[in-house]
């Protein structure tokens, strides 16, 4: 059985249809924690924060309050909020930025309080109109409020907080490809090293860039204290989180859930979450953290939604995204789609990523669609070994960032685990399915 | 003589003096131009180039990385069909396949009366109401191809209009509030605040 007993933290206003208005959030403690986090001294706020163990909620989980604390000493220093959220199947930023997004402007702000910085972005997907139009209204909700701009209530803190649209680009969810696009450039990740912001980032300033989500946990980490949300969840993975469950499951959503505490059987089967597959047929096969990552099979359901529990599986949690594939579900299909998607949104700037994924797609295009061959199995692996060597989990790297490394993810998963139905492929030269 | 609409033009002279750098002004101008004229003309893209300090060939080649920006002139409607996992899983192949059908254009095609343009999309992060269409990026939560159908003529006749602006009408929510006064005010100001907090804490040690 699930175990739903944990606080809502960051969805606790869910069940209001006006969620997203300035009213609900007053009437609802909005505030209150940045009133609190104003009244301490910013170091004892960061501090919170790195005692509450909570990870990024991006995708690669590292500790936040372990960023900040490499943040470089610089008279002028930097915030950016990363709200690209583009990994497929990926929804949760999308939820919280329409429904709460008072939430996540007091967030920013006790963020960067503790920060001691007087400018923050919050970069959002310019597909989210209806979000950017609930930010910037939410934005400026707390300049009235006195909550954001000079002197905010009274404390002597200003921030200004902008709300900055992207332009349709996955791979601007890479946090320097993200500073790129806010500098008014291509996308196009950077070199590493620096390998964070924080030394190195927007204007060449040190810069914190955390997800929207992660934002969105301050207000009840500064209310609650740090050590009420490590207190949530097991091991390295404090806290509650959100996971955006779809596929073929009865009850598709955004499920805010304690880390560790339940498994993938109970997000995707238990009738107060995912409900079961649809049609009640079995399940063939599961995403577990965004289509970067590597899939599970039905045998690896009872793996805890944790972060260092499913890095143990060789895959990773990453968004906390979860797709659900069916018995009737063409692995083929799948892996191929997602490589397209690959292909399209390879920023180019790397051989390895531009050229393979390209080639990769291809080669799965034909498998789906008519004139694969067995040997293609092998060519495949191939080119998914020469993207990432080994192709073990964690990748090894031979791209500047980590979109090639992930490219390999879905077709190594289906032809290890469902050779026969790439057979079946060949010898019906195309999908069974259709 | 300014190309920009002079509302338009007002709007982005804002957004402009808002950043520390006025190049990050890029993608909310090219937004802005896009909203003018559906797509980015020649004109809208040497004006951007104009305000954010850049060549005319900088301002395009960014633009060109992104997908939300045309190049090219595109129907009053811009139809996306998400085909990615969770769409596909909920039959979006088969929608998008549909959309061709009922618009009258293909994928990446224009209908002959201009009024839709169709598009295949990548993940637009609404995956438990799959398949996701959005009509100018607005969600329409139409998952059939009945609803499509519907959807479809209701935008004929322009009933959804208050809903789903003209392509290219982004963000109608005005900044209003904040950090607006010129730099230098706005950096004394910060300064002061900085002189205050530090007289505070100097005379709490105390």
């Amino acid at each position: 059985m699930a175990v739903l007993t944990a606080p809502k933290i960051v969805s606790s206003r869910s069940q209001y249809a006006d969620s997203h208005s300035m009213s609900r959030y007053l009437a609802t403690d909005g505030f209150t924690a940045l009133r609190k986090a104003l009244s301490m001294h910013p170091e004892a706020v960061a501090a919170e924060v790195d005692s509450a163990s909570l990870l990024g909620r991006g995708g690669a989980g590292f500790p936040a309050g372990r960023k900040w604390s490499m943040l470089r000493k610089a008279p002028v220093s930097y915030l950016v909020v990363n709200g690209d959220e583009s990994e497929p199947a990926t929804f949760k930023d999308h939820y919280l930025v329409e429904r709460e997004p008072h939430q996540l402007v007091e967030g920013v702000t006790i963020a960067a309080y503790a920060l001691q910085v007087s400018q923050a972005f919050i970069y959002l997907r310019g597909e989210f109109a209806l979000g950017l139009e609930r930010l910037q209204q939410a934005v400026n909700d707390a300049y009235d409020h006195g909550a954001l701009g000079s002197d905010i209530f009274g404390s002597g803190f200003s921030l200004d907080i902008i709300v900055h649209p992207g332009a349709g680009a996955y791979i601007c969810g890479e946090e320097t490809a993200l500073i790129e696009a806010l500098e008014g450039k291509r996308g196009f990740p950077r070199i590493k090293p620096p390998y964070f912001p924080a030394a190195i980032g927007l204007y060449g300033q040190p810069t914190v860039v955390n997800n929207v989500e992660t934002m969105a946990n301050m207000p009840w980490i500064v209310n609650n204290g740090g050590a009420a949300f490590a207190a949530l969840g097991q091991g390295r993975s404090a806290g509650t989180r959100l996971f955006a469950l779809s596929g073929r499951v009865k009850n598709p959503g955004v499920y805010e859930l304690e880390m560790v505490k339940n498994t993938f059987r109970d997000i995707i089967f238990d009738p107060a979450l995912g409900g079961g597959i649809v049609g009640d047929k079995k399940i063939k096969a599961f995403i577990p953290g965004g289509v970067s990552a590597p899939w599970f099979t039905p045998e690896q359901l009872d793996i805890p939604l944790g972060q260092d529990e499913v890095a143990e599986q060789a895959s990773m949690l990453g968004s906390g995204s979860i797709v659900v594939l069916d018995e009737d579900s063409c692995v083929v299909r799948a892996a191929w789609r997602i490589t397209k998607f690959f292909s399209r949104e390879s920023c180019g700037q790397c051989t390895p990523c531009r050229e393979g994924s390209g080639w990769l797609e291809r080669i799965m295009y034909r498998m789906e669609h008519g004139g694969g061959r067995r040997e293609d199995l092998d060519l495949l692996l191939d080119l998914c070994d020469n993207i990432a060597p080994g192709l073990s989990w964690p990748p090894q790297q031979t791209t500047i960032c980590v979109l090639g490394p992930s490219i390999p993810s879905s077709i190594h998963s289906a032809i290890t685990n469902f050779r026969d139905d790439f057979i079946a492929h060949v010898e019906h030269n195309g999908c069974p399915h259709d | 003589m300014s190309y920009l609409r002079p509302d338009i033009r007002q709007r982005a002279d804002e957004l402009v003096s808002l950043y520390p750098q006025k190049r990050s002004a890029m993608l909310p101008l090219l937004h802005l131009a896009q909203e003018q004229d559906g797509y980015l003309t020649d004109e809208g893209m040497a004006e951007v180039a104009e305000l954010t300090g850049t060549s005319p060939a900088e301002v395009r080649g960014t633009a060109s990385f992104y997908d939300m920006f045309h190049l090219e002139p595109v129907g009053k409607y811009v139809v996306g069909v998400c085909t990615n996992i969770a769409c596909l899983l909920a039959g979006g192949e088969e929608l998008l396949d549909h959309a061709t059908k009922t618009l009258g254009c293909a994928v990446g095609g224009t209908s002959a009366d201009g009024l839709f343009t169709l598009e295949e999309t990548e993940c637009l992060a609404d995956c438990d109401i799959a398949p996701v269409v959005q009509v100018n990026h607005r969600y329409v939560r139409t998952t059939t191809p009945d609803a499509l159908d519907a959807l479809v003529s209701d935008l004929r006749i322009g009933r959804r209009d208050d809903e789903i602006p003209p392509h290219g009408t982004l963000i109608r929510v005005r900044r209003n509030g904040g950090l607006r006064a010129p730099r230098a005010q706005v950096a004394a100001e910060r300064e002061a605040a900085q002189t205050a907090r530090e007289a505070r804490a100097a005379k709490e040690t105390k």
